[in-house]
């Protein structure tokens, strides 16, 4: 017989300010089983911890309940505790009465103790019929992989490598860096963001623990921390990288144009292109999108030849191609190839976009002279369309008026209730540096709030109010378009209270930070979860900021929130510090929570195997009859097989038959017609 | 004062049962009527865990899920959608009244919606009153 000891939280005053601690102890000292009942302050405290394990010490209890916060956080704190003390740590319980009791029915305390009843007896059920689980363990991969290489991705790659742990850089594009790569300077010390950002894409493209996949996305990812399977989809670039120099002379010959990404559309690539000047790797891509098969040169045809001469007719990129890296007659399959690694942590920091001006139909998205933030800083920029000089994109012209419109979809209940964090920096720094350049400029900027909270930078806001840019607190109601390319924008301003109209020239929309489109398929592939405002969840919101749900899998950089480069940064450090342990370690531990077949039960009907999402259960033979058998480390123990088996022949560890019709019972068994 | 109605919850430990949790964050307020067993995926709920609720005289049954394409098991929750339909079905043509079993996909980030399904779902449960199986009907 199972000997059970109870012991109930106070958590200070959050349970029992609630729960009657005493009439919960007290009922638990009448359960089944039940051979200790205790109630302490903070069960989680050391005290609190002690007590449970000198029971475990002294022989009183084999299977432990404790009674307070949730399992989420706290249970892997007490299964440490009664392992110390010599107890299997999977015999092991808790029953939520903090977060799922006390915390909720605050107006109900006799409601919330008659609950906490049951939830404590739903836990002795089951932990009556705990059983002794061993942990196994796995040896690991010494590889991580990095997905996304923009700032967040290249410092958590640098930090890896330097760390000594072989990295593979996954970026879609066919150049590292990100939009930082897009950016002219970066606030709050107005250094240029190439001069900072372009040695870091150097230095980890010639890292020797780093394996740079640019133009290469995830295809597929299988297994579990330490030891994951990954496909790489490596783009077909229709270019031979490995001859490719980056001379651009392709580009300069390709005839075809379409709007370029890397200057956020306002001007035109050519279908073969070199991303941007100082891409890395700086390799040319032929953008079948985009491309017109000049010469009727599809990809894998024969050159028509010159009637006269004999000669084969090429397209124009080939023939300009001095390292013979472009051969269109080869037959390159469109779908790239796969290069497959295995690695022993991921980490994930695919970055963001803005969101596009044609959202906001009250802001004249139509006019050419309506720009988003991106546009402009890569207007300002010297690699940018105009080479860093303000003009506008209608004739261009210099504005002698520009206008700053903040929270263009951010705290906004119609798109993002979100702010997204790092808008009022770049619009002041662009006011700045528009300031710096042209100090007759009239710089109109309108905020809800200007939020300057981070080190250096309401200096930095004040030090742009002393240089004469007109700030407005107050929304822009909607912009209405003039002759001659002109905005009216129609505002308000809550420091004078009075409505504000003026004509414009060029307007800048701080439009919101979200995440990538394709981002809802990769969470599919890595099992990632999404938070409330749709970013990339992590596993807790302060203690957990760069861990997921996913054991070895971590997050960094704008996919898990709106973040400036230095926050970016950071948490790259930070993931990369995570992902680091488990290769550290050499060996990580499996859960024993999986599921199981009994060989004898199984009747061979096959029902699991296909509704398994790993494809971990395969029929096999079993004393000379097929039999559903169950790979174990690729099981993941969801128990959708054991919750199918007609014949109840899986067993999920943790969650079995008996243990969750104790629960049933033991929730249903009383406590009923309570007052409500 | 109506009567306070005993619902069996079963939770995925990685959307409803961690946005039960986030509720508790949020002191969101709702009645003391729902309790929750923890299972790892949705997928893990076999319609015998909700009999046997119900006949051991649960009023009201809920099994709560991540949304689709959210499931940590990757497709867990579509089992579940597809098994327990059947189920509900089932459950209608044997004459009980299927609005006591709700099927509901709530994410960690929803702690207000737990809430708000578990203050609906007790007030329905409240005009249905309590289950017949128990009252010997
Ligand atoms: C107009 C503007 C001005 C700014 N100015 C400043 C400033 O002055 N100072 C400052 O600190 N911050 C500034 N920022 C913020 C800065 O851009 C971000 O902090 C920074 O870019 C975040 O880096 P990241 O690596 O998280 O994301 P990103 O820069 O978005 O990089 C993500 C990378 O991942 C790649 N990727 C995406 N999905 C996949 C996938 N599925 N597979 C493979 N690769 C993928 C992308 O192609 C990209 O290269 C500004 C932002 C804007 C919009
Ligand atoms: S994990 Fe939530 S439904 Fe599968």
């Amino acid at each position: 017989m199972a000997k059970v000891g109870v012991y109930v939280c106070h958590c200070g005053s959050n349970i029992a300010g609630v729960i009657d601690v005493s009439a919960v102890r007290d009922y638990a000292e009448t359960l089944p089983d039940v051979v200790i009942a205790r109630k302490d302050l903070f069960m989680c405290s050391d005290s609190g911890q002690e007590m449970v394990k000198q029971d475990v010490r002294d022989g009183l209890v084999d299977r432990v309940v404790v009674a307070a916060c949730t399992p989420r956080t706290h249970e892997p704190i007490f299964r440490a505790a009664i392992e110390k003390a010599g107890l299997n740590k999977y015999l092991f319980e808790m029953a939520n009465i903090r977060d799922q009791a006390s915390w909720v029915h605050g107006h109900d305390h006799e409601g919330a103790t008659e609950k906490a009843k049951l939830v404590v007896a739903s836990a002795v059920g089951k932990a009556r019929h705990l059983e002794p689980l061993e942990d196994k363990f796995v040896d690991v991969t010494d590889a991580a992989l990095v997905i996304g290489g923009g700032i967040g991705g290249i410092s958590a790659a640098l930090e890896l490598a330097n760390m000594g742990h072989k990295t593979f850089l996954v970026e879609k594009t066919p150049s590292i860096g990100g939009v930082m790569a897009q950016l002219d300077k970066t606030f709050p010390t107005n250094d240029c963001s190439a001069c900072i950002l372009t040695p870091m894409m150097v230095d980890a493209y010639n890292h020797p623990n780093i394996e740079t996949l640019t133009y290469s996305e995830v295809d597929d990812v299988s297994g579990y921390i330490g030891n994951f399977s990954v496909k790489i989809r490596r783009k077909q670039a229709y270019v031979d990288w490995d001859k490719c120099t980056g001379c651009g002379d392709c580009a300069a010959k390709c005839p075809a144009k379409t709007p370029d990404e890397f200057n956020a559309g306002l001007s035109d690539r050519r279908a073969a292109f070199i991303m941007f000047p100082q891409a890395v790797p700086k390799k040319a891509v032929i953008d079948m999108d985009a491309c017109i098969n000049c010469g009727g040169r599809e990809i894998g045809s024969e050159p028509k030849l010159n009637k006269k001469t004999g000669a084969p007719i090429l397209a124009p990129c080939e023939k300009a191609c001095p390292a013979d890296a472009i051969n269109r007659s080869l037959p390159l399959d469109p779908g790239g190839r796969i290069k497959e690694v295995e690695v022993g942590s991921i980490v994930v920091a695919t970055g963001y976009q803005v969101m596009d001006k044609g959202w906001f139909k009250e802001m004249a998205p139509d006019s050419p002279n309506v720009i988003t933030a991106l546009q402009l800083e890569r207007i300002i920029s010297a690699t940018g369309p105009t080479e860093g000089k303000l003009l506008r994109p209608s004739d261009n012209q210099k504005p002698k008026t520009i206008t700053f419109v903040s929270c263009m979809g951010s705290r906004d209940a119609n798109f993002h209730t979100y702010c997204s964090r790092f808008c009022c920096m770049y619009m002041i720094k662009q006011a700045r540096l528009l300031k710096e350049k042209y100090p007759e400029l009239v710089i109109n900027m309108h905020f809800i709030d200007v939020r300057t909270a981070g080190k250096d930078y309401d200096e930095y806001y004040t030090g742009a109010r002393r240089m004469g840019i007109n700030f407005f607190k107050g929304k822009v109601g909607g912009l209405e378009m003039l002759p001659e390319d002109k905005l009216r924008v129609l505002a308000y301003d809550m420091e004078s209270a009075e409505s504000i109209e003026y004509a414009s020239d060029l307007v800048v929309l701080a439009t919101a930070v979200e995440l990538p489109e394709d981002a809802q398929g990769l969470a599919q592939k890595l099992g990632l979860q999404f938070c409330g405002s749709n970013f990339f969840r992590e596993l807790h919101p302060k203690l957990g900021p760069v861990e997921t749900s996913t054991e070895g899998l971590f997050l960094a950089g704008c996919c898990q929130g709106p973040k400036d480069i230095p926050d970016t940064v950071s948490q790259a450090k930070g993931a990369a510090a995570a992902a680091a342990v488990p290769l550290a370690q050499g060996r990580v531990k499996i859960e024993p929570i999986i599921s199981e077949i009994i060989p004898e039960n199984c009747s061979g009907c096959g029902i699991c195997v296909p509704l398994c999402p790993y494809d971990a259960i395969a029929m096999s033979e079993w004393a000379g009859t097929a039999r559903a058998a169950i790979e174990m480390s690729a099981c993941k123990g969801c128990g959708v097989c054991t919750s199918a088996c007609p014949s109840g022949a899986i067993v999920l560890h943790g969650y079995e038959e008996d243990q969750i019709f104790a629960q049933i019972a033991a929730l249903t068994s009383g406590g009923r017609n309570h007052a409500g | 004062m109506s009567f306070c109605p005993n619902i069996v919850g079963f939770a995925c430990q990685w959307c409803t049962y961690a946005g039960a949790d986030l509720a508790g964050n949020l002191r969101a307020k709702y009645p003391p009527s729902i309790k929750l067993i923890k299972v790892p995926c949705s997928g893990r709920v076999e319609p015998e865990h909700v009999l046997e609720a119900f006949a051991q005289g649960a009023d009201g049954v809920l099994v709560g899920g991540c949304h689709f394409g959210d499931c940590h098991y990757k497709t867990g929750n579509h089992k579940t959608s597809q098994r327990m339909k059947i189920f509900a079905k089932l459950l209608a043509d044997s004459g009980f009244d299927p609005r006591r079993f709700r099927l509901e996909w709530i994410s960690g980030a929803e702690g207000y919606r737990f809430a708000e399904v578990v203050e609906e779902f007790t007030k329905e449960l409240q005009e249905l009153g309590p289950n017949p199986i128990k009252e010997g009907v």
